[in-house]
Parts: C-alpha cells; sequence; structure tokens
C-alpha cells in the first residue's frame, strides 16, 4: 500500500492524474465504512503498466469504475414491439441506463411474422421488427440521440442497423448521434448460436459492410460485437471462450483489412460480449487475459500501433446455462457471484440474469430483481472503489497468464490450420465445444459437479411469463396494413437495387437503407439476399 | 414392443431455435447407450420431422426447444403422427418448457418432458426400460 509520504508513481502521474483532471472521479476520495482511504490502484509496481495502458490487463480505462460505473444494460424483447416498448420504459423508470434489445427468431433469421417459417415463433424469444414502423413503435419516446441501443442480431444485423438508421432520418437525428452496439458476429452462429440464413463468404461481406458504413457514417456507434458468450453457453470452457473469440475478432480484423479498412478507426469501434460464470476468480482472470491478449493481438498481428484501438471493451452476461429450474430462487445467488466476476473484472457493461428464465422468459418482477442485483452490487458493496482490486494477488495473476497461455495455443493451433474460417468449415471448433460440453454434464451427472438444489425432492414452479398465443394473428393485421399503405412501384424498385447491388461487390448498407424507407420489410429484403447469396443449411 | 437389437430413436429441432446443447449430449448418450439415433439438425418441421421417422422406423422421437415453440411444434408433430396411424412412437421433449404446458403436452402423448438439470442416464434408462424392458431389466437388478 502506497504511504502518505511515497513520491506519487510513475502510472499516477503520467496516466491518473491528466485523464482525471479532465474527466474527475465520481466522488472527492474515496475511503472504506470505517474512513480507511482507498487508493486508485494497490499491488502495481512502478515499471509495469497500470489501469489505461497497453496491454490493459488492469483495466482500460485509467480511473474505471471510480470515475464511471459500468453500463446496466438488460436485455429484452417480446411479443409485439408495443409491449417490448413498456418493458424498455419500465427498466429505464428503474434506473437502466441502456437498452439491449432482444429480437424473436424469425426477425433474426430474416423472415416477416406472416411468414410461413415464423410458424410459431413469433414474439416467443424477442420482438418482431420487419418494418421502420415497427422499430419506430419499438422505440416509441426513447430518444435516439441519447439512450445507447444494443441489437443481438447477427444475420440480419445490416437490415436492422438499415432501419435503425432509416429511422433516425425520418426522427431528423443525424447518424453521427446514433448510440448503441450491433452484434453483427456472424461467425459465432456457425458455431454456437445457430441463427445464421446465408453461407459464410457473403456474410463476411455483410459484416464488413457494417462495419465499414459505421466507421464513416456513424462513428458513435459499435458496429460488432465479437460473442464469447454464446460459445460459453454452448459448453466451450473458459479458456476456449476466449480463444475462439478472439480467433473470430481476428478473423474480422483481417476480412477489414482486406477490404482496405482503416484498422485504426476499426479497432476503436469494435466490442466484444463475455459470459460470467460461477467460478470467481477463473472469470474474472479470464476478462483479465481476455483484454491483455486482444491488445498484444492487435499491437503484433495488426500493426495498430493506436492504443485506444487495441483496447478490448467488453460486454458482460451472466450464465444462462448456470440457472437452474429446480429451487429457482437459488439463481439470484448465482447470478450475484457471476455478475461480481464482470465487475472485479472490468467490464464495461452487464446484463444479469433472471432468477427465472430457466423456466420461461423472465417476469416484471424477475427483471427489476435482476436489475436490483447490479445496482447492490454497484451501490452498495463498494468493490467499485478501487481499479482491478484483485490484481497483483498470485493466485488471480498466475490464472490470468495460465489461461492467456492455453488460449493462445488454441489460436495457434487455428492459424496452423489455415485460420478461423477454414476451422468453422471443417467442424473442429464444433467439436472441440461438444467435448467440453459433454465433460461437464459428465462431472454434473456423476455428482462431481451437481448444483446445489437440483436433486433436492420437490416440484419445479410453473414459470411466472407467458407470451400471448394470439401475437401471430395481430402481427398479420398489421403487416396487411403496412403493405396496403406503401407504394409498391418504389418497394420493388428498391429490391431490385438490393439484388443489383448484393451481385455486385458495392456497400450494401446505403441501398438497405433506401429499401426501409422505401416501405420494403425485413423477410422481402433477406428473400432477395437468399435468392443471390444462397441459404446455408445445418444437417446435424 | 417386440423388437429387439438397438433401440431406433429420431432427435429433432422443431421450429428456428438454435439452441443445440441439449439435444447433442442426448444424442452422444444414446449413440454411447448403443442406440441407432438419426438428428436431423435445426429448423426441421413437424412435417419432415413425422415422414422421417415413419421412413427410419424409429421406435421413439425426441423433441428440443428453448424458444417457445413447443406449443405450436411438439403438438403438431403428435397430431402427424396419429394421423399417419403411427401412435405406437414414443414421444418425448426436453427444453425451458413451462411447467403448465407439461400436462398439456403429456395430455397429447408425450411420455416425459425433461427440463434443465436432467440427468443423461435418466433418459438412457428411461427410454430403454419402455422400449426394451428385458434387457432393462437384467441391468438393473
Amino acid at each position: 500500500m502506497k504511504g502518505e509520504d511515497q513520491p506519487p508513481s510513475r502510472w499516477t502521474q503520467q496516466c491518473w492524474e491528466p485523464f482525471v483532471s479532465e474527466h474527475p472521479e465520481r466522488m472527492e476520495g474515496f475511503q472504506t465504512s470505517s474512513g480507511i482511504p482507498i487508493d486508485p490502484l494497490y499491488c502495481h509496481d512502478e515499471d509495469s503498466p497500470g489501469p489505461g495502458e497497453f496491454p490493459f490487463t488492469r483495466g482500460i480505462h485509467p480511473s474505471m469504475y471510480r470515475g464511471r460505473l459500468w453500463t446496466m444494460r438488460q436485455y429484452a424483447g417480446y411479443s409485439t414491439p408495443e409491449e417490448t416498448n413498456q418493458r424498455f420504459r419500465f427498466l429505464l423508470e428503474q434506473g437502466q441506463t441502456g437498452l439491449s434489445v432482444a429480437f424473436d427468431l424469425p426477425t433474426q433469421i430474416g423472415f416477416d411474422s406472416d411468414d410461413p417459417e415464423a410458424f410459431g415463433e413469433v414474439g416467443r424469444v424477442g420482438v418482431p421488427i420487419n418494418t421502420i414502423d415497427d422499430l419506430d413503435q419499438l422505440l416509441d419516446g426513447i430518444p435516439l440521440d441519447s439512450i445507447s441501443i444494443s441489437m443481438t442480431i447477427n444475420s440480419t444485423a445490416p437490415l436492422l442497423l438499415a432501419l435503425l438508421l432509416a429511422l433516425a432520418k425520418r426522427r431528423g437525428v443525424a447518424a453521427d448521434q446514433i448510440r448503441g452496439t450491433l452484434q453483427n458476429d456472424i461467425l459465432k452462429e456457425y458455431i454456437a448460436r445457430g441463427t445464421q440464413r446465408f453461407p459464410v463468404e457473403p456474410s463476411m461481406r455483410l459484416v464488413v459492410d457494417v462495419i465499414e458504413h459505421c466507421t464513416k457514417e456513424a462513428p458513435s456507434f459499435y458496429p460488432i460485437s465479437i460473442s464469447g458468450y454464446h460459445i460459453r453457453e454452448a459448453g466451450s470452457t473458459a479458456i476456449q471462450e476466449v480463444a475462439f473469440t478472439l480467433a473470430n475478432g481476428i478473423a474480422y480484423l483481417e476480412a477489414c483489412r482486406d477490404r482496405g479498412l482503416d484498422l485504426v478507426s476499426v479497432g476503436r469501434r469494435i466490442s466484444f460480449f463475455f459470459n460470467a460464470h460461477n467460478q470467481l476468480f477463473e472469470e474474472v482472470a479470464k476478462f483479465r487475459a481476455a483484454r491483455r491478449m486482444w491488445a498484444k493481438i492487435c499491437r503484433e498481428r495488426f500493426h495498430i500501433e493506436d492504443d485506444r484501438a487495441c483496447q478490448l471493451r467488453f460486454h458482460t452476461q451472466t450464465g444462462g446455462s448456470t440457472l437452474q429450474a429446480k429451487e429457482p430462487s437459488n439463481n439470484i445467488v448465482r447470478v450475484t457471484i457471476q455478475a461480481l466476476s464482470a465487475i472485479l473484472g472490468g467490464t464495461q457493461s452487464l446484463h444479469t440474469n433472471s432468477w427465472d428464465e430457466a423456466l420461461s422468459l423472465p417476469g416484471q418482477e424477475a427483471a427489476r430483481l435482476a436489475l436490483r442485483t447490479q445496482q447492490v452490487l454497484a451501490k452498495e458493496s463498494a468493490v467499485t472503489d478501487t481499479i482491478d482490486p484483485l490484481g497483483g494477488a498470485p493466485f488471480i495473476e498466475h490464472l490470468t497468464d495460465q489461461i492467456e497461455d492455453a488460449a493462445m495455443a488454441i489460436i495457434c493451433e487455428i492459424d496452423g490450420r489455415g485460420g478461423m474460417l477454414k476451422s468453422i468449415d471443417n467442424g473442429s471448433i464444433r467439436r472441440a465445444i461438444e467435448q467440453s460440453s459433454y465433460e461437464a454434464q459428465i462431472a454434473q451427472d456423476s455428482g462431481a459437479a451437481t448444483p446445489v438444489g437440483v436433486e433436492e425432492e420437490g416440484e419445479i414452479p410453473e414459470a411466472p411469463f407467458k407470451v400471448d398465443p394470439d401475437i401471430e394473428q395481430r402481427r398479420r393485421q398489421s403487416l396487411e396494413k403496412f403493405r396496403l399503405q406503401r407504394d409498391n412501384s418504389a418497394v420493388n424498385a428498391a429490391l431490385l437495387q438490393v439484388e443489383q447491388t448484393a451481385t455486385g461487390s458495392d456497400n450494401m448498407i446505403p441501398v438497405l437503407i433506401d429499401a426501409m424507407e422505401a416501405g420494403c420489410t425485413l423477410g422481402e429484403v433477406s428473400r432477395k439476399l437468399a435468392t443471390v447469396f444462397g441459404e446455408t443449411q445445418d444437417h446435424g | 414392443m417386440d423388437r429387439s437389437g438397438p433401440i431406433r430413436v429420431l432427435l429433432a429441432k422443431p421450429g428456428l431455435d438454435g439452441h443445440d446443447r441439449g439435444i447433442r449430449l442426448v444424442l452422444r448418450a444414446l449413440r454411447d447407450a448403443g442406440m441407432e439415433v438419426i438428428y436431423t439438425g435445426l429448423r426441421t418441421t413437424p412435417a419432415h420431422i413425422v415422414k422421417a421417422a415413419i421412413e427410419e422406423d424409429v421406435e421413439a422421437i425426441g423433441l428440443s426447444s428453448l424458444s417457445g415453440a413447443h406449443e405450436t411444434h411438439f403438438k403438431e408433430v403428435s397430431r402427424l403422427l396419429e394421423q399417419e396411424g403411427a401412435t405406437d412412437v414414443i414421444l418425448f421433449g426436453g427444453g425451458i418448457i413451462p411447467q403448465q404446458d407439461v400436462d398439456q403436452l403429456q395430455s397429447v402423448g408425450f411420455k416425459w418432458i425433461y427440463p434443465p438439470g436432467t440427468t443423461l442416464d435418466k433418459i438412457v434408462s428411461d427410454l430403454t426400460s419402455a422400449l426394451r424392458p428385458t434387457s432393462s431389466r437384467s441391468g438393473d437388478d
């Protein structure tokens, strides 16, 4: 610990003081409940990089949560745009600081609510958004230039971006005022999440189209969120989560470089998304290792000199697959531990799962409790008052090094097999995840790692939340009305333009915006793209 | 049931749901237990599932959904099976299935609905004792 009479460290002078003079901390001096002063940083040797310094092991910002807390961003969406808008307003009233849209599966794959392919799935796991009017209703009363909006959307990410930019135009908000994140990470869909629509090659083109358009036209928007979350949910280990996610990141940076994009602008707008499971220390170390690895990858592989472009900034969600249906209120405790790991690991935003999600979509009370869990950690636990509080602890540093070494070895293996695109294509990534998932299940079944409470007698409680089964009918009517009011010749011309651009190599986003403004639906444009790009198939 | 030899099972994910961790674990466990298992991959329709089940002459169909589409798709598979006269095929399912829907699914013919937390052994032994009672009895005793 720094004594009163010691001179300020190099990090304090060079990094912390200049930053804090421009971005004051939340309080003038921090102290514990019994009055012990709390320094910004402990266990820091003079020569090693501190928070805010490359390779950012201890955090990407010089003052971390002493300056600003993470964004509390609960993933929500169900039923209809109107009902989801009510949930969004409720969450904002409860003190949530950003929005995160869950889309239903038909929207994620590119089917309108009235498409036969959408049958049974409309409004189930998220909200259906097919038209500019749908998005307008979803975001009714929500200012696009001050609330940041995260969208979990991948195959159809270019279409949702086009809808959002078209809506911004309609509302008179400039594109460079739009803040938020598009997941737009197609590679993990093929290996872990399963909403892919088009083959890998045209999908990668669309990913880069989005990144290129946003870095130029909507520079406050994060055009990609490279996601380990679903890889972990599919059964990977923490080490594989880091390795496969960063390997996907390498593939995207390579694609951007091949397009001729400026990797500094791109690097500054890339974001990540990780999972948080129950093993607190391993999870904390995972986040620290991922940060250090990505910084080195950017510098050493891609020669990015700009520090900010090498920062791994990330969102965290607590682990859905760790939730249990038996004695589900125990899940509140699991979520708290997982959220704590993300905070101690330096996350930029956080979603805490609701305790009832092993039963159904979260009910409103459970959703509020999940948000309250973050608020208690943020405002009562004081774990936010010093930076990277576990950094320097021998066990944490050891785990951080071990995860880095093991994940880097996996990335080298992937390089040796010709890169991530080849490894996805030959199924080796899926097989590796499946093997880990199987081993974890065996450990759980054998009693070696059985969750608390699941073996107790007793019924599984009823699900507190149910989506209204009539919504497909309501959605059909609203789409019918939309189609009657639009100018069909403009729609057809726009679809033709989409087809022609898809066949060529120009950036698709401007014509997609035109199409959405002309009144095309997400399903119509997706179908048109599928005729040019083809469709993928999962054969099990 | 008077069949002998390996139990034949079809596993499927009806609808658009991409969560296949559970069904892939079941696939592996059933194969490890010596069963012959066909998995149809993501995004299959009830009509396709029933057609494949009849063509492949399976004794059981296992369906997985974590998206809420069980309400429509599980019931449709059951209806089509009945329409085809294949009512001797055992139906089972798993995923995020609210407790209040479990009774309904059982009333349309689903023998077991497995919630999160089910062991793989339980699924193997349920199928074995239902379809090969003699061999399972000798195994249990």
